[in-house]
């Protein structure tokens, strides 16, 4: 089922393929095409996982491909394949042609080659040699697995590394011309705890992007003691009441809800899609004037900062929702053509095998003026979030999350903690209720799943209070 | 390149790098897929895809792996190299080796050949079928997710010992989830997968009338009180519930700590005595079956759950060796193993006295919820402590009436669910995940907006 690749004229890393690019995007105008795209990638990636005492995997993994998306009018006709020659590249011109059914060779736009080569990844050739060799990876995680060993309740101790390198060639008919190394790096603890039927986990993640040497400070003892102490404190936990109640989410982490409730339906994809309660809300109040969100591909280090899309845009800093006023929607080029919101260097995927989508890079609400403890002391009756679990989104917009670990508040105090409970509610309901917002803004890494795959997120907000909203339990 | 070509490849790449043991697993495949909008193309995609992963034994008998897209000699070369540098971290304290049956006979399932429809033709299907659908019903206003695929691909599983096996097959897929909108109520949801081993297999008209009448019936909502009530669980949220806690039959998560049974468990009453549960990879209704798992281990009916009583494991090579057995057909490669079921069969057993047959969803006149789907699963079951907390659609049965529930939680513990079953019904239902009974529970908790 596969066929052998034509050599004599290949996608080569590293070297100038302005003249193949250049053809093969010729190729595809002069069919009819009023747009083409490519999207070439190299990756090399790495993991290793750490089980009690031993190194139980290790996993190395690297390959080539591209995507080659075409449009015509507002419909656009994505193929990807791994076969780089010019050969293999035309022939995925020929097939998204084909797809779109374009028969008449007038096109609207002409190709007059490609810019200058924007060259992102000039600083960043050495990266993949500075990152930590799979043997430094190894002894670190044993030694955060061996922090773990601090009771015998504690039954099952993991920590796992995975490193992710990409080298992208990225070239489309607007004269669009860049190339740029990304390196996401992200470690992770977890804990199983037990006593007689009791039963607790407890799990960190941390994350960072082109800092090939971040591993290498991570200080795992800290995070070994927050997660154990975290499993500690939950393995005695009755589960929570069901009902509804004002709740205080935690900062960092705490975010994953903003980006799943509220940040999705800020996507054009959305719009398109005819599912975001807010497609026509813009310069209106969806939110509670105590909240400003804002989504940007530019914090230093932060896991979903990225020195251009992958379109070719540099990212921009976009305030989504400024005192409660929506602002701006995330955009990418199929978002623009369809709802004329402008591009944001939101346009990303997780790899040639994706089209690219208005995604979401590091989202977060942005700091408020009280401290957690005059959050906490404005409840008599209500539940502190402290770490929260996965969740998700459904069609109509309504959310639901897992709180892994949770506390009573009453009379304005934090008491016993409690398992079990889910926040559900729904986006269009709930900013209103963000009354309060801390002024201890954090962040945390993520991976957000959506049209056009797995990207790296960073999510984040100070300590927030949601006046009300379902809390799930038994 | 043809799957004995690559064969070739790796041994002559292999034996030149002096590595003597090794093998590898290989997917290639051409997918198709479409979208629309309103009658409109909204992503056409095609891909032709190509990855293997391949493992290598060093000397000290540890292994190596490196996955990789690139079949060029020099592509194998280097996944070759990178193996056996991985191997020097191999696992000391779980030795992996061949499957002992990665040459047994395999029963590979003869099914028409299929030819791609091509896009265009997708297109049209899936636009006829948009069409349809929201015509069927004014409060129907789209179509936001739905697609049309259809899939060829080849399978291949082959070691240094000589074992060589392949299979190729297609498979097409449909989904249409509506939303319906109508004024002064909140939206609502629903759908319809169907899959065939090719579109024309597909019964697409049931798939329009299907996720018709699962979103209008929904339009009507109400919210549920808070509290403890008698459930009925459709065959697909039953499925998805124990393909959630499925850890309890895995010998993976056995060894792991994650599982909820331990190496012990085999005889253990785990559910009432008129359950039984099966996997059953290669069941004629099962259009994913794969006549061999990762390993090369041949595919197999398993007993799970035999009257209440957990009567096996499922096992990869590695775990069948720990627990002195044989590999069950379950493997799937990677540097560490995994083990997961293929398809799930759920039946009542011959004991089922004890069962209250007057709960029949169809027509039992009480109060009781009837849970269609459950959602969230990732994000609301935690299966190392046997619990969970999900988002459902589903309604509120009263006097023989039936009305939406507006948005709502079953919270619950799969030990306590699977003692405090009520009724299996007796009639067995298709769906995407594998063939179940309507199940009843005694009593799970309901977290609603009242």
């Amino acid at each position: 089922m596969v066929t052998s690749s034509i050599k004599s004229s290949e996608i080569r890393f590293g070297e100038c393929n302005k003249k193949l690019l250049e053809e093969v995007i010729f190729y595809g105008i002069s069919l009819g095409a009023d747009f083409v795209e490519l999207f070439i990638e190299n990756s090399d990636n790495s993991s290793v996982l750490a089980e009690e005492d031993f190194i139980t995997s290790v996993s190395p993994s690297f390959g080539k491909g591209a995507g080659i998306r075409i449009f015509k009018d507002k419909r656009d006709g994505f193929v990807s394949t791994n076969d780089l020659s010019k050969h293999g590249l035309m022939r995925s011109i020929s097939q998204a042609i084909e797809m779109l059914d374009i028969s008449e060779k007038t096109n609207k736009l002409t190709f007059n080659g490609l810019n200058k080569l924007k060259n992102y990844s000039a600083s960043k050739i050495d990266w993949l040699n500075e990152v930590p060799s799979i043997n430094e990876v190894s002894e670190k995680l044993l030694l955060s697995t061996k922090s773990l060993k601090k009771d015998k309740k504690v039954v099952v101790r993991k920590g796992s590394y995975a490193r992710n390198w990409q080298e992208v060639i990225i070239a489309s008919s607007d004269g669009t011309y860049s190339t740029d190394i990304r390196l996401h790096q992200t470690v992770g603890l977890n804990i199983i705890a037990t006593d007689a039927q009791y039963r607790s986990n407890g799990s960190r993640r941390f994350g960072s992007h082109g800092i090939p040497d971040e591993f290498r400070s991570w200080d795992h003892e800290k995070a070994a003691n927050d997660v154990y102490e975290s499993s500690m404190n939950m393995l005695y936990a009755d589960y929570v009441q069901a009902g509804q109640m004002p709740v205080i989410l935690a900062n960092k982490f705490g975010g994953v809800i903003f980006h799943e409730a509220c940040g999705h339906l800020l996507e054009t994809t959305q719009i398109e899609r005819g599912t975001t309660p807010f497609s026509d809300k813009l310069n209106t109040k969806i939110a509670h004037e105590s909240v400003t969100a804002i989504d940007e591909g530019l914090s230093e280090g932060s896991f979903g900062s990225l020195s251009v899309d992958d379109e070719g845009m540099e990212p921009e800093k976009s305030i989504l929702i400024k005192d409660g006023i929506l602002k701006k929607f995330l955009s990418d080029r199929a978002g623009e053509l369809r709802t004329g919101h402008k591009r944001t260097g939101s346009g990303r995927r997780q790899n040639y095998s994706f089209a690219a989508a208005s995604r979401m890079r590091n989202t977060y609400i942005a700091k408020g003026e009280f401290t957690k403890d005059e959050l906490i002391n404005s409840i008599s009756d209500g539940l502190y979030c402290k770490s929260m679990g996965g969740g998700s989104v459904g069609a109509t917009g309504q959310f639901n999350f897992a709180v892994e670990e949770g506390y009573l508040i009453k009379n304005g105090k934090l008491t016993k903690p409690v398992k079990g409970a889910t926040l559900i509610g729904d986006a269009k309901e709930v900013m209103p209720k963000i009354s309060m917002c801390g002024n201890d803004l954090e962040l945390a890494p993520g991976f957000c799943g959506s049209v056009s795959g797995s990207v790296n997120v960073t999510v984040g907000q100070p300590h927030i209070k949601v006046d009300s909203i379902t809390v799930g339990g038994r | 390149m043809k799957a004995t070509d690559i064969t070739t490849q790796i041994s002559t790449t292999a034996k030149m790098l002096n590595i003597d043991k090794w093998d590898y697993g290989a997917s290639f495949s051409n997918d198709y897929s479409v979208q629309v909008d309103r009658g409109a193309a909204k992503q056409l995609k095609a891909s032709q895809k190509q990855v293997i992963t391949l493992r290598v034994w060093n000397k000290e008998n540890l292994v190596g792996i490196t996955t990789t897209s690139d079949l060029s000699e020099t592509g194998i070369k280097k996944a070759l190299k990178q193996a056996n540098i991985a191997s020097a971290f191999g696992n000391k304290n779980e030795f992996t080796d061949f499957s002992p049956l990665a040459k047994d006979p395999i029963q590979v399932k003869e099914f028409d050949k299929k030819n791609p429809l091509g896009i265009k033709k997708l297109l049209k299907i899936l636009r006829e079928a948009e069409s349809k659908l929201i015509d069927s019903h004014k409060a129907i206003k789209s179509i936001p997710y739905n697609g049309l695929s259809e899939s060829f691909y080849e399978r291949i599983y082959a070691n240094s010992d000589g074992a060589f096996r392949n299979y190729s097959k297609s498979q097409a897929a449909l989904y249409l989830y509506a939303r319906a909108e109508e004024i002064d109520k909140k939206p609502r949801s629903s759908g319809s997968v169907k899959l065939g081993y090719g579109v024309n297999d597909i019964d697409i008209e049931s798939c329009i009338k299907e996720a018709s009448k699962k979103t209008i019936a929904h339009l009507n909502y109400s919210s549920i009180k808070t509290g403890k009530y008698l459930v009925c669980l459709s065959p697909e949220a039953f499925l998805t519930l124990i393909n959630a806690f499925s850890s309890i039959f895995n010998a993976r998560s056995i060894i792991d700590g994650v599982s909820l049974s331990n190496k012990n468990s085999i005889g253990e009453i785990i559910s009432i005595p008129a359950l039984n549960i099966y996997d059953d990879g290669l069941n004629e209704k099962n259009i994913s079956s794969a006549p061999f798992d990762g390993e090369g281990t041949p595919t197999k009916k398993l007993s799970l759950i035999n009257k209440g009583k957990l009567e096996n494991f499922l096992h990869s090579e590695s775990t069948a060796k720990i627990f002195k057995t044989i590999p069950t057909g379950h493997a799937g490669l990677g540097s560490k193993v995994s083990v997961s079921p293929d398809w799930l069969v759920i039946e009542r057993s011959n004991e089922c006295s004890d069962l209250n047959m007057s709960l029949e969803h169809t027509n039992y006149q009480g109060e009781f919820v009837y849970i269609e789907e459950l959602n969230a699963i990732h994000a609301g079951v935690r299966a190392s402590q046997g619990s969970f907390s999900l988002p459902f659609d589903g309604w509120l049965y009263k006097n023989g009436n039936k009305s939406s529930i507006e948005s709502a939680t079953v919270a619950g513990d799969i030990k306590y669910l699977l003692k405090n079953i009520l009724n299996i019904e007796n009639e067995k239902e298709l769906t995407t995940s594998g063939i179940s009974p309507h199940v009843w529970i005694n009593e799970l908790s309901i977290t609603g907006d009242e």
